[in-house]
């Protein structure tokens, strides 16, 4: 399983937001709050479900809240895959 | 009930459907008792899901009184609300015949209609799922009535044979509460003098706890399915999915005493507000659920002291129970801490739109036998839920008002003032 | 306390915001399309666009019934003039209309559960296919804090609603959203409706729905409604705005169940509102009746209106011959057409070629608009069960 790339998360992000004006996903966004892009709660464990069904990482209840910003996430998530790898 | 409808309202009938007892008295002899009636979830094989807990009715629609032909055509939120109904109705004493049926109305509350069988007959029309454009010679005779929750209202106007407005409620979880604010509504105003009003949901389907596992709103221990629901408990992961029914008779003060009907207690008062936040999300001062609690208690003519219980909604979420209690204090201030409150989803679970109904049953009750339900599987306090949650064991108390109150997906909050009515007879 | 409409958000088939759709409403343009093969209804009536001003975010979370009323609220506050933010956000309530809630969505959402597995299934189908996620997100989209409701009474839901919002201005709020919207023409929604007496599966749009006709052989189900802005009288005066019309009156009834001898009560709702209203028959201007489009409920709408006018007694017009059933949206949508029939002083022609037949003794109004005065108008609508609903509006009063 190859990584997830910063690209490739964007897209996942894009994807669960929607289309949508007001944000913006293009540039430099790793450090950037997911709460600041849009996410919410919700948003939040949408995202989790495919990163789920893409990477096959699950993402336990309390992991969640700690990934603030998708530097985290892709962190996190190429942690995963690695150890599942 | 509130300031341009002037008549007074009293509940003479209550019928209820729950997990753990079908009729009033079984449902009444296990919350007090603080039996719980959640268990490993049954109806269908939930193995794969993330909730696997439920609070389920035992119900056999033949047992319970249908016909055959009813139990085949009638969704299972549709048996209950009809056998809860028919036990309201009996229980009042009423005789129909004797009103006029255009003076008769029916509320009927839900959240998500019925889901189960328009679930079982999607999975026989997609072929499980297989095919988008579905097929329509597959489609059983009654699909639209699966199709649009106002069917319910149907069957509940057709028992009576009522004539005056039907009104099918469907407010997310509070549901139950808001048919019963609009059934004591339609009779304040003058719309109707007899109201049959209740709720009913029966939502234990893959659909529905898929799309709470989605969300992590229900609880997963799995391994304590008896202990699951434990509102205000430090412990507590979510609540549990549960069904029922409880429908209530609401009639005109005046012509129920003429009558000499049994009386459990007056409607004094409902509110309804919207938290416009968020639809699964709760900020924690719970300032709109507070306002509606003001309001409703300004609708009943009483200040907040003289509220001596709180039905919570206590739906055993981590982000609720402190946002009730945050809405709680607001509204009843120092008197919050001399005032029982306590979840009756802590044993019946949390039928989304029907919970409210049960739980305005549940206050009915307590009127009626002075004696206050616990919150079960309260153990290990919640440092910010520091309220007397009544925990484990019923309590004795004098009762002359109690608070009903209820929030829900969308924002919705809603509270409930039932009194007792002078001249109430034990 | 009197309550009057400021604010129509329109979102037709033939028509989407009142500039468009009022003269297309005159003019006789229909909305119905043939639908796409291999669903169970070959006509229905079709809104233009998706999600146009609805931010992404919003769009994912929701179905297109839910965007539809979205679409409409935003062009019924942009019509009242008014702006949430300059009200007490307990000021302002939402109730809406619903029949069937989030077809689409859901639809979607159940197919990836025993398609994929329960774990497919996402986190929006919480709150996007549930009755109740209209009123929810436009109370969060607009702050709108004081009372929340929804009303179910499928065709008959849209005049509850404004009659609950109407109760809710009585004892509450200033102003309330009210209306609804449906869109019932997903694959699993349309079989279901298959099921419902009425149901057309004709694909000529030109004889598919004829209410009132001596060929009326079904409806065919559309998509859309109206959101409509209503609130007390005092409160619109301060604010200077155009009342298109007063909500005079309003009452509801339910048939006897199947194998009574008593007659259907569609009388007696009239006559309530009427009463409700202050007024007589003799005083109403027009009705916009249901039209549920079959021979036998036709006929009974007919004899309820010869029964409380007298045969041919009042002008009677069914422009949802140009839309289709909107269920929900429908009754909300003929709202907001008597509306801007008492603004206007016209009233619209039924559409397409119904022609009333014998033995539905009405003045159908059809072929070209018929000039008024309209100083009220009566709204009947009924809802499949039994459910009976009529609403009474009038110029606004001085």
């Amino acid at each position: 399983m190859s990584i997830c790339t910063l690209e490739e998360l964007t897209e996942l992000l894009r994807e669960t937001l929607g289309d949508d004006e007001e944000i913006n996903l293009d540039g430099d966004i790793r450090d950037v709050p997911l709460s600041e892009l849009g996410f919410d709660s919700l948003a939040k464990l949408e995202l989790a479900a495919s990163l789920r069904h893409r990477y096959g990482v699950i993402v336990p209840d309390g992991v969640i809240e700690t990934l603030l910003t998708p530097a985290d996430t892709l962190a996190w998530v190429n942690g995963e895959i690695a150890v599942v790898a | 009930m509130s300031g341009s409808a002037h008549r007074r309202v009293v509940v003479t009938g209550v019928g209820v459907v729950a997990p753990g007892g079908i009729g009033t008295k079984s449902f009444w002899e296990l919350i007090t008792a603080g039996r719980t009636a959640t268990r490993a979830l049954s109806l269908f094989d939930a193995t794969g899901y993330r909730s696997r807990i439920a609070a389920e009715c035992d119900f056999d629609a033949e047992d319970a009184g249908l016909s055959a032909a009813d139990a085949g055509r009638l969704d299972r939120i549709a048996q209950f609300a009809v056998v809860a109904a028919r036990e309201a109705l009996y229980d009042s004493g009423l005789d129909v015949d004797s009103v006029d049926p255009g003076r008769i109305g029916s509320v009927v509350g839900s959240a998500v209609g019925c889901t189960t069988r328009l679930e079982e007959n999607y999975r026989v029309v997609s072929d499980d799922g297989g095919n988008w454009l579905v097929d329509p010679g597959k489609a059983v005779p009654f699909l639209y009535d699966y199709l649009v929750p106002s069917s319910l209202a149907r069957e509940i106007a057709w028992l009576t044979g009522a004539e005056g407005p039907a009104a099918m409620i469907s407010t997310g979880c509070t549901s139950g509460l808001d048919a019963v604010g609009h059934a004591a509504q339609l009779v304040a105003e003058g719309s109707a003098d007899v109201v049959i009003g209740g709720a009913a949901e029966a939502p234990i389907s893959p659909i529905s706890v898929a799309c709470f596992d989605a969300i992590k709103a229900t609880s997963a221990n799995n391994g304590d399915p008896e202990h699951a629901s434990r509102p205000f408990d430090d412990r507590r992961d979510g609540f549990v999915l549960g069904e029922g029914s409880a429908f209530l008779v609401f009639e005109e003060a005046e012509a129920a005493r003429r009558r000499g009907a049994h009386v459990y207690a007056e409607v004094g008062g409902y509110a309804s507000r919207g938290n416009a936040y968020h639809m699964t999300g709760l900020r924690p001062d719970g300032r709109e659920m507070s306002e509606a609690i003001d309001v409703a208690l300004r609708r009943a003519g009483l200040a907040p002291q003289q509220i001596d219980y709180v039905n919570a909604h206590g739906s055993g979420t981590r982000q609720n129970d402190r946002h009730e209690t945050a809405a709680v204090k607001r509204s009843l201030g120092d008197h919050a801490y001399r005032t029982p409150m306590s979840s009756i989803k802590s044993m019946i679970g949390h039928s989304l739109g029907a919970i409210g109904a049960l739980e305005v049953a549940a206050c009915a009750l307590a009127l009626e036998h002075q004696v206050v339900p616990p919150t079960a599987n309260l153990e290990v306090p919640d440092p910010q839920c520091d309220l007397d949650y009544v925990p484990k064991v019923a309590r004795d108390r004098r009762l002359d008002a109690v608070l009903s109150v209820g929030s829900g997906f969308g924002g919705f909050q809603s509270a409930v003032v039932l009194h007792r009515h002078e001249g109430t007879t034990r | 306390m009197t309550a009057t409409i400021t604010g129509l958000g329109v979102v037709a088939p033939n028509g989407v915001g009142v500039d468009t759709y009022w003269p297309a409403v005159l003019d006789g343009v229909s909305g119905l399309a043939r639908l796409a093969d291999g669903h169970a209804a070959r006509i229905g009536g079709t809104v233009d666009g998706g999600t146009e001003g609805i931010p992404g975010r919003l769009a994912v979370q929701t179905d297109r019934w839910t965007q539809l009323a979205l679409r409409g609220c935003a062009l019924a506050l942009t019509d009242a003039d008014l702006d949430p933010d300059g009200l007490d956000a307990f000021d302002l309530g939402v109730v809406t209309a619903s029949s069937s809630g989030g077809n689409e969505f859901g639809q979607r959402e159940i197919q990836k559960l025993w398609a994929q597995g329960p774990d497919y299934v996402g986190t929006y189908q919480s709150i996007a296919w549930f009755y109740a996620a209209t009123t929810g997100q436009i109370s969060i989209r607009h702050q709108a804090k004081g009372p929340c409701g929804v009303l179910v009474s499928e065709q008959a839901a849209g005049l509850d609603a404004l009659g609950q919002a109407r109760r809710v201005l009585r004892d509450d709020a200033q102003v309330v959203i009210s209306g609804g919207t449906e869109a019932p023409l997903s694959p699993y929604a349309l079989v279901c409706q298959s099921t419902n007496e009425g149901f057309s599966v004709s694909a000529d749009p030109d004889v598919a729905y004829l209410p009132f006709d001596d060929r009326a052989d079904g409806y065919v189900p559309g998509e859309g409604g109206a959101l409509i802005v209503i609130e007390r009288s005092e409160h619109a005066r301060r604010r200077g705005v155009r009342r298109y019309a007063d909500l005079a009156g309003y009452a509801a009834s339910f048939d006897p169940p199947p194998g009574s001898s008593r007659p259907p009560t569609l009388t007696a709702a009239i006559r309530g509102a009427l009463a409700d209203a202050g007024l007589t028959p003799g005083d109403i201007d027009v009705v916009f009746a249901d039209g549920a489009g079959t021979r036998d409920a036709d006929r009974a709408e007919a004899e309820a209106l010869a029964a409380v006018f007298g045969p041919g007694g009042v002008p009677v017009t069914v422009p949802k011959a140009l839309t289709g059933r909107l269920y929900a949206g429908g009754s909300s949508l003929d709202v907001a057409t008597a509306a801007l029939a008492i603004h206007h002083g016209v009233i619209p022609p039924t559409g397409g070629s119904t022609g009333a037949g014998p033995s539905c003794p009405i003045d159908l109004v059809q072929g070209a608009p018929r000039p008024g005065p309209v100083r009220s108008a009566l709204v009947v609508a009924r809802g499949a069960g039994g459910f009976n609903a009529a609403a009474v509006l009038t110029t606004p009063a001085e």
